[in-house]
């Protein structure tokens, strides 16, 4: 504040450059009182924690005697000896490398179908967008539950028309997974609705133009849909990734709480919260959050990174 | 190629769109149409209609638990409707800060604010649990409330600002010349012409506190203050027998109402606040 004093207030004299000193005083005490819940929060609820949750990691706590320093020792027995913990990676990333890139294909395939069309659009952008809106919630949960159950929806359907009695997906290590996967490929509708709003920005006469020099359909999408859409990609992409590393409620559910069958669906999250809530090592689950917080970081820097050879935005571009 | 182009490519359109259409609500469907059915078909004859209309898995289902569903469903709109309360009221306030506000350090606390966006909420999750153990609040709605109040939903702070930047600085400076202070031109300009946000603000908190799952389940132990997730979370550990198959679908189908009607009510907001959210990054 004094710096700004000495810029602008100049030479003024003394009792007009009171005057502004009092005003800019006035305008920073308004200005921090909109501000004070949000300052509150910010270091109350997430700065603090965040550097307590750093420091935590560091040590043994138990909930019930003080946190004990323990150096690097929780990180060296995650990375070098936590045998569920590195099982429960490799089920999040089979989640996350299987389920994002499915979810964002049909979202942006149905998206395209629907931007072209012209009758029933508001019913099917409507259709398609429910699951998302309802996904996140217990009963659907239960209800994907019962759906790949040994006698779910799925099962009949598949001994109707082929005639096999299926497994109970759910309950069969080799499959549970897949079940999850399955519902969040179900749950495209957000992704999808932001692909149609940047569909509509990609200018008409564009298609016309080629379309008049013979491009096929399929040329037309490589040269004209995707190079214009690709930072609404980019940004679906990484927004999705980071949601798809932080899912829980949906393997809390499918799984029972403990990530089974057999742990194949041990997601990291829910492996963190039974090491927090369950075993009570709120130390080691500290860690294990800050080696999540390491893990989007690295994968949202890459994608950065890649960005540059794909994603063009048009005032560069131009 | 575009709009119009040939019946050939218009019927497979149409043809996929419907198939996509189907596959989205035949899970929900089914779900509803279970929950009408007598307990052993369920399982036994999962693809027959239901005879008739029968409710009683409604009935068994609210009581099946210790507490009454009642009791879960006044738990989950006290907490989701103080949620939204919260939220609008902190984040409009930050909101208008950043906005319209010069003080000191503006851009910097700007920049935090999107970080946080970005941070997380695992990291989080084990101090503030220990925060509220120690303040006693474990038990009690306080640690699903207090931290809207305190606008922790960054992303709805980030909505807001951008929405009060685009509404013209030249009413403001109407008001200023008129003699309007901030708290004024905030309380009586700027909210009354942000209906379109706060009102996507208010359906999102409430959809996303109604539906929050892990919250509850580390905050809340005791079955009175249960809310409907937790509930129906109790509930699958509880019917590993198939006789409560019914109450169960009929009290997840239920619990989906509140939602399906704020979907149905608020459709157009909703979609654009999907968009909006995205696009203006």
């Amino acid at each position: 504040m004094a710096v700004e004093a000495n810029t602008t207030g100049g030479w003024s004299l003394p009792s007009s450059r009171e005057s502004w000193i009092v005003r800019a005083f006035r305008r920073n005490v308004t200005g921090y009182m909109f501000l004070s819940l949000w300052l509150i929060g910010f270091f109350g609820l997430t700065l603090g924690p965040a550097l307590a949750s750093l420091y935590l990691s560091f040590t043994d706590y138990d909930l019930l005697t003080p946190p004990q320093w323990s150096g690097l020792k929780n990180y060296e027995y995650a990375l070098f000896h936590d045998q569920r913990l590195w099982h429960s990676l490799s089920v999040t990333f089979n989640y996350v490398l299987w389920g994002v890139p499915l979810r964002l294909a049909v979202a942006l395939g149905l998206a395209i179908i629907l931007d072209r069309s012209v009758r029933g659009v508001a019913f099917y952008r409507a259709a398609f967008y429910l699951p998302s809106l309802l996904g996140a919630s217990v009963a659907i949960a239960v209800m994907w539950r019962q759906l790949f159950g040994a006698d779910g929806l799925i099962n009949s359907l598949l001994f109707v028309v082929t005639g096999i009695q299926g497994p109970s997906w759910v309950s069969n290590p080799n499959y549970a997974l897949w079940t999850l996967v399955a519902l969040t490929i179900w749950q495209f509708g957000s992704p999808m609705i932001i692909f149609l709003a940047g569909l509509r920005q990609i200018p008409q006469d564009l298609y016309e133009a080629a379309s008049m020099d013979g491009a096929s359909g399929w040329r037309q999408f490589r040269k004209i849909t995707l190079p214009l859409l690709a930072p609404v990609i980019f940004f679906n992409l990484v927004l999705q990734t980071i949601e798809a590393f932080k899912a829980f409620t949906q393997a809390y559910i499918v799984s029972g709480g403990l990530g089974g069958p057999v742990n194949s669906t041990l997601f990291y999250t829910l492996n963190l919260y039974l090491e927090a809530f369950a075993n009570f090592r709120m130390g080691y689950a500290s860690t294990l959050a800050w080696i999540l917080l390491v893990i989007i970081g690295i994968f949202t820097t890459l994608a950065f990174w890649t960005s540059k050879y794909w994603v063009y935005y048009e005032d560069e571009s131009r | 190629m575009r709009k119009g182009s040939s019946l050939r490519s218009q019927i497979f359109r149409h043809t996929v769109l419907f198939c996509a259409a189907t596959v989205m609500l035949v899970p929900l469907l089914w779900l509803v149409m279970s929950t009408f059915k007598p307990d052993n078909l369920i399982m036994s004859e999962p693809l027959r209609l239901p005879d008739e209309l029968d409710f009683s898995a409604y009935v068994k289902g609210w009581t099946a638990l210790r507490v009454s569903f009642t009791t879960f469903y006044l738990n989950s709109f006290l907490i989701a409707g103080l949620a939204v309360v919260g939220n609008l009221a902190a984040c409009s306030l930050t909101a208008y800060a950043f906005a319209r506000l010069q003080f000191w350090g503006r851009r910097y606390w700007f920049a935090l604010m999107l970080a946080t966006l970005m941070l997380p909420y695992q990291v989080t999750l084990v101090p503030q649990y220990i925060l509220f153990l120690k303040l006693g609040w474990v038990n009690t709605f306080l640690p699903l409330i207090v931290p809207k109040f305190l606008a922790v939903d960054a992303f709805f702070i980030f909505l807001m600002v951008q929405f009060f930047r685009g509404v013209p600085r030249e009413i403001d400076e109407a008001a200023i010349m008129d003699g309007c202070g901030p708290w004024r031109i905030y309380w009586k300009i700027m909210l009354p012409l942000s209906t379109p946000v706060l009102a996507t603000a208010a359906i999102f908190s409430f959809i996303w506190t109604y539906d929050d799952f892990l919250g509850p389940l580390i905050y809340l132990n005791d079955m009175r203050t249960y809310t409907v997730p937790l509930a129906l979370r109790s509930f699958v550990d509880s019917s590993g027998g198939e006789s409560l198959y019914g109450p169960l679908f009929a009290m997840s189908a239920l619990s989906l109402v509140p939602v399906f009607v704020v979907f149905l009510a608020f459709q157009r907001l909703i979609i654009r606040g999907v968009a909006l959210g995205a696009l203006k990054r």
